[in-house]
């Protein structure tokens, strides 16, 4: 068994989303549904000194995120119709058409988002690390996409001896709940999970 | 976790081995090839195959199909639209349609290393291909101008008409009503409008325009102080540790392709450890999760805080004088020129209060202005001092305004103090410089028109063109215009309204059909200055067509894209190369228009005479080209002015001096003779001057200062009525929190945003990211409003609240300037 992953560097991101288009355009989502999104985290306040001057302590940061494929998957455990899998080969986390219903407790019950129903196809949708482009030696459309080369794809195991073990930011959840094969080189000014001084700044972005 | 699971997991490797083997390991061999930045995944485990048994597979386990072999064929072909690059597009067609696009994979992927990855933009052109909005047949109005209705038509009937209306108005009104007017639509590969340009030449010529709706004013203030050009050094030349000091400048937010200055900025960032300082109303892309400065300022204002930061560099005697003496005109009383000695005159003069305003610029004085802190003024100041060497830019922003051309000339004197250009790690105040392979274009020919006009004086030449001149309207070539415009060529641009500024009043003059008496546009999207066209001519995009493109604006490469057809022509389409042929034939100058060469015969020509320019590059042949998709080259780092710091009397610039002018003759020559409006100032020194509808115009009716900005959701209007990049990136407003609570306006709210031009309908951002006081709209959205009626412009398009009125020195546009009031709608 072999699990696979994203890293995702902070540092290099400027929220362009190119990620997210060349998924798009790969999958062939509607607008509606992404597979992959990214997060702009932000906050700050701002102050006018005595001449009118002002000062800030703005801050903001990008995440891009697609599903982790995560170890203790969210959405398998809560699937009322056990219609989701987690491949062997590669620590893929896939749903199987047949035996969904659409009910949409994956989307509703993952902390990332990832799972979606497509409400044409009334079935659960998802990332799968493009397991045909993976098959014929390539990277993920949306890691050769970045213009900023921010992503990256391998054997988990390798990219955190390569990125270390970061695995949560701001607005993400605590990398304990599922156990995500993802690992993050933080941004500058990251905030810790749950951090309260920010806070999304582009939710209906966010699909 | 249920046993459930695992079962599936079990079942699933048997389907998934089973597909994968007979891949083979041809496929995964070709893996290195890709050289991605980690080796590229391995083939995933393969597993024996196991006996299938009843008991082994339990009536319901998740499954899912193998991954399907990749097969498509791939079609090389380049985005077209004017960021400024120029990125390549690896399209996959099936059945005569894209499936989908990758970019740019050849060679390493580690950063730093040369691709030109296409941004989400040109990742998202297959639906913008395939939009049933597209142009598929020729139009002519019938309705009012500017109303919109329009009927089919023969192709044989569009081009008689066309060639029939050129004739007679060229006839009547003389050569200089005739015009291809600014656009930038298909502003990348080796074609674009030249036939259009070709054709009008070939007939008796046109009138010429100067300077662009990106740059106009910074062109103007580089020839000025540089004797041309807008572009300075390459980031590459960025050295360890060092400060960086941009003004109005975000690569990540205009020139986003993997070639492109975003990409290089990012590598010199990461490898350089180089310290960034970001002065613009927002926080730019640029400055988000990489770390630097960002430094807001009130908008307009860029130049007090040049001066006062040279007031500072001066009076802590950090001034490098001896390149100011050796190097610049006009910095103190010794190198004024002649006729201006004895008058207090001098830049130095003017900082320290000894001019004719009498004002010491200090910190102080600035931050009044600026609404920088004092503090961070003196400490900016001595930041750049200490920082050997410093590297200082600007984009486009400070630029786009009233006072766009002297306080781009402004910024340009502060490398000039400290002595820091010429060398390793320095530029020149101009914006970061660009590496070209230097492709040539399908000639023009010669236009025996010589009368140049400033591009954004058009309106002003379509309503009394006779009484333009050098003095009122910047003419040059000529003293004056000796006609109005009368006929309008539209290729690819959208700059008759939506790109252009005001455009209430701009209808108005368009509409009017007793002005302009013919206007043909060649579009692929009924776009808003489409609208105002009399005859409409579908024209196939450079994705659609053989085309070769250089690589656009890119610091760390060379490149050339050998891009096909990705598909056979729909519809009744054309290129425009070929319409414009059928046009000169008809217009009896067929001969000499094509010079018996087909579209292909001029590329091909143009590539092999690069090719033949740059014998040591090893450029592959035509054929070679265009099994590579893409060649690419790493070029020497751009060093700005090195050759006239080494060495100025041999090198001299194209000054009248020779010299870099702060002070220039020819200004103020300006200064004494031009018409100008009371709020108007062109000057011979760099002065602060806040131009006409900045922060001091703000009333208590439009207290907010309204700008602009590049936006990553569209390059211009081009891919802005693309829904899936709109969905993902949406058009909004930034508005300041403090702003916001104050007009009880909530992030997500959609708010009105209006003035004395007119009134737009858009959605709120409420974040920090903007200056209180300025409300920040990205340009390019479509406009959309009902002309007969209210005129509100629920598309949110920027020009709806942007002034007509032409800059003082430039006559440029001045579409950051802008005042106005926001409400929750």
């Amino acid at each position: 068994m072999a699990q696979y992953g994203f890293h995702f560097d902070g540092t290099r991101c400027t929220g362009c989303k190119t990620c997210v288009l060349a998924c798009k355009d790969k999958n062939d989502l509607p607008n509606d549904i992404n597979f992959r999104n990214v997060h702009e985290f932000g906050g700050g306040s701002w102050k006018q000194d005595a001449s009118g001057c002002w000062t800030t302590d703005a801050f903001t940061y990008h995440v891009s995120v697609a599903c982790n494929h995560c170890d203790a998957p969210a959405c398998m455990e809560m699937c009322p119709q056990g219609a989701i899998g987690k491949d062997e080969a590669t620590g893929e986390v896939f749903s199987d058409p047949e035996m969904c219903i659409g009910c949409g407790t994956c989307a509703n019950s993952c902390p990332y988002g990832a799972p979606k129903v497509d409400a044409t196809k009334k079935k659960s949708v998802k990332c799968d690390m493009c397991a045909d482009r993976v098959a014929a030696g390539k990277q993920p459309v949306c890691v050769e996409a970045c213009p900023l080369r921010a992503l990256d794809f391998g054997k988990i195991d390798d990219l955190r001896a390569k990125y270390g073990t970061d695995a949560e930011v701001a607005p993400l959840p605590a990398a304990s709940e599922t156990k995500p094969n993802l690992v993050i080189t933080l941004p500058v000014n990251a905030k810790k999970v749950g951090d309260t001084s920010g806070d999304e700044q582009n939710p209906r972005e966010i699909k | 976790m249920t046993d459930h699971g695992k079962t599936a997991v079990s079942r699933r490797t048997f389907v998934k081995g089973s597909a994968l083997a007979g891949l083979g390991a041809a496929t995964f061999g070709a893996a290195s090839m890709f050289g991605c930045s980690s080796p590229a995944p391995e083939k995933p485990e393969e597993k024996p195959e196991q006996p299938k048994t009843p008991e082994a597979e339990p009536e319901r386990v998740p499954t899912k199909a193998s991954a399907a072999p990749m097969d498509d064929t791939v079609v090389w072909t380049h985005c077209a639209v004017n960021c400024g690059s120029c990125c390549a597009l690896q399209c996959h067609v099936k059945d005569g349609e894209i499936a989908y696009v990758e970019s740019d994979n050849t060679g390493s992927a580690e950063l730093g290393e040369p691709q030109l990855r296409a941004c989400l933009r040109g990742r998202s052109i297959r639906r913008w291909l395939q939009s049933p909005d597209r142009l598929n047949k020729p139009l002519k109005r019938v309705g009012k101008r500017g109303e919109g209705k329009f009927e089919e038509i023969e192709w044989d009937e569009a081009l008689d008409t066309i060639a029939a209306e050129m004739k007679r108005i060229r006839e009547t009104y003389g050569d200089e009503a005739m015009t291809c007017h600014y656009s930038s639509g298909v502003c990348q590969g080796q074609v674009q409008a030249n036939p259009v340009k070709r054709l009008l030449n070939l007939t008796g010529g046109q009138l010429n325009y100067y300077g662009s709706y990106s740059s106009a004013h910074i062109s103007a203030a580089g020839t000025y102080t540089y004797g041309g050009g807008s572009y300075g050094s390459s980031f590459l030349t960025i050295q360890p540790g060092q400060l960086v000091v941009m003004f109005g400048d975000s690569p990540a937010d205009t020139r986003m392709g993997g070639g492109a200055h975003t990409h290089d900025f990012a590598y010199v960032r990461e490898t350089t450890g180089c310290r960034v300082i970001n002065i613009d109303p927002r926080m730019t892309d640029t400055t988000c999760g990489q770390g630097g400065e960002w430094i807001p300022i009130r908008p307009g204002t860029d130049g007090a805080l040049c001066a006062a930061l040279a007031y500072e560099i001066i009076n802590n005697g950090w001034a490098d004088e001896e390149f100011l003496h050796t190097y610049c005109v006009g910095y103190d009383e010794e190198t004024l020129p002649e006729s201006a000695k004895g008058k207090n005159a001098s830049y130095k003069d003017y900082i320290l209060g000894n001019g004719p305003d009498g004002t010491p610029k200090t910190p102080a004085w600035a931050a009044a202005i600026t609404l920088i802190p004092e503090k961070r003024i003196v400490d900016l100041a001595r930041e750049m001092h200490e920082s050997d060497p410093c590297y200082i830019c600007q984009g486009y922003g400070p630029q786009r305004r009233a006072n766009g051309e002297i306080t781009a000339r402004a910024i340009m004197v502060l490398p000039q103090l400290l002595g820091q250009i010429g060398k390793p790690g320095t530029s020149d105040g101009r914006r970061e410089g660009s590496m070209s392979v230097g492709l040539g274009m399908i000639p023009t020919g010669e236009n025996p028109v010589k009368t140049n006009i400033p591009t954004f004086e058009w309106p002003n030449a379509i309503l009394h063109g006779e009484e333009l001149t050098a003095l009122n309207a910047g003419v040059q070539g000529a003293d004056k215009m000796s006609a109005s415009i009368k006929l309008i060529w539209n290729y690819a641009g959208n700059c008759l309204t939506n790109q252009h500024s005001d455009i209430n009043y701009t209808h108005d003059i368009l509409a009017d059909e007793s002005l302009v008496e013919f206007i043909v546009t060649s579009e692929i999207f009924m776009t808003d200055s489409a609208k105002y066209s009399d005859i409409i001519i579908p024209d196939l995009t450079s994705q659609e067509q053989l085309s070769i493109s250089s690589d656009g604006y890119s610091d760390n490469m060379i490149a050339v894209i050998f891009g096909a057809p990705v598909y056979e022509s729909k519809f009744e389409r054309r290129g425009i190369y070929e319409v414009c042929a059928d046009l000169a034939d008809r217009l009896g100058v067929g001969e000499a228009f094509t010079e018996g060469k087909t579209r292909e015969d001029w590329l091909r020509q143009i590539y092999d005479e690069c090719r033949e320019k740059h014998a040591d590059w090893n450029m592959p042949t035509w054929e070679e080209g265009y099994k590579m998709g893409v060649w690419k080259r790493k070029p020497e780092v751009n060093l700005s002015l090195k050759a006239f710091v080494e060495d100025p009397v041999a090198n001299p610039l194209k000054t009248p001096s020779g010299k870099i002018e702060i002070y220039s003759e020819k200004l103020a020559g300006f200064e004494e003779t031009w018409e100008l409006a009371e709020d108007e100032v062109v000057t011979a020194l760099p002065i602060y001057d806040p131009g006409f509808l900045g922060y001091e115009a703000c009333t208590e009716e439009y207290p907010l200062q309204i700008t602009g900005f590049h936006y990553k959701a569209h390059t211009h209007s081009s891919y802005a009525n693309n829904e899936v990049i709109q969905t993902a990136a949406h058009h909004v407003a930034w508005v300041n929190p403090i702003d916001a609570e104050a007009r009880g306006i909530k992030d997500g709210d959609t708010i009105r945003v209006f003035n004395d031009c007119g009134e737009i309908r858009i959605e709120a951002k409420v974040t920090p990211r903007v200056i209180p006081g300025n409300v920040s709209i990205p340009q390019g959205m479509w406009h959309d409003a009902d002309m007969a009626g209210d005129k509100v412009d629920h598309g949110g398009c920027i020009n709806t609240l942007t002034k007509y009125r032409p800059s003082p020195l430039a006559k440029a546009n001045p579409q950051h300037s802008n005042i106005g009031q926001i409400a929750k709608a």
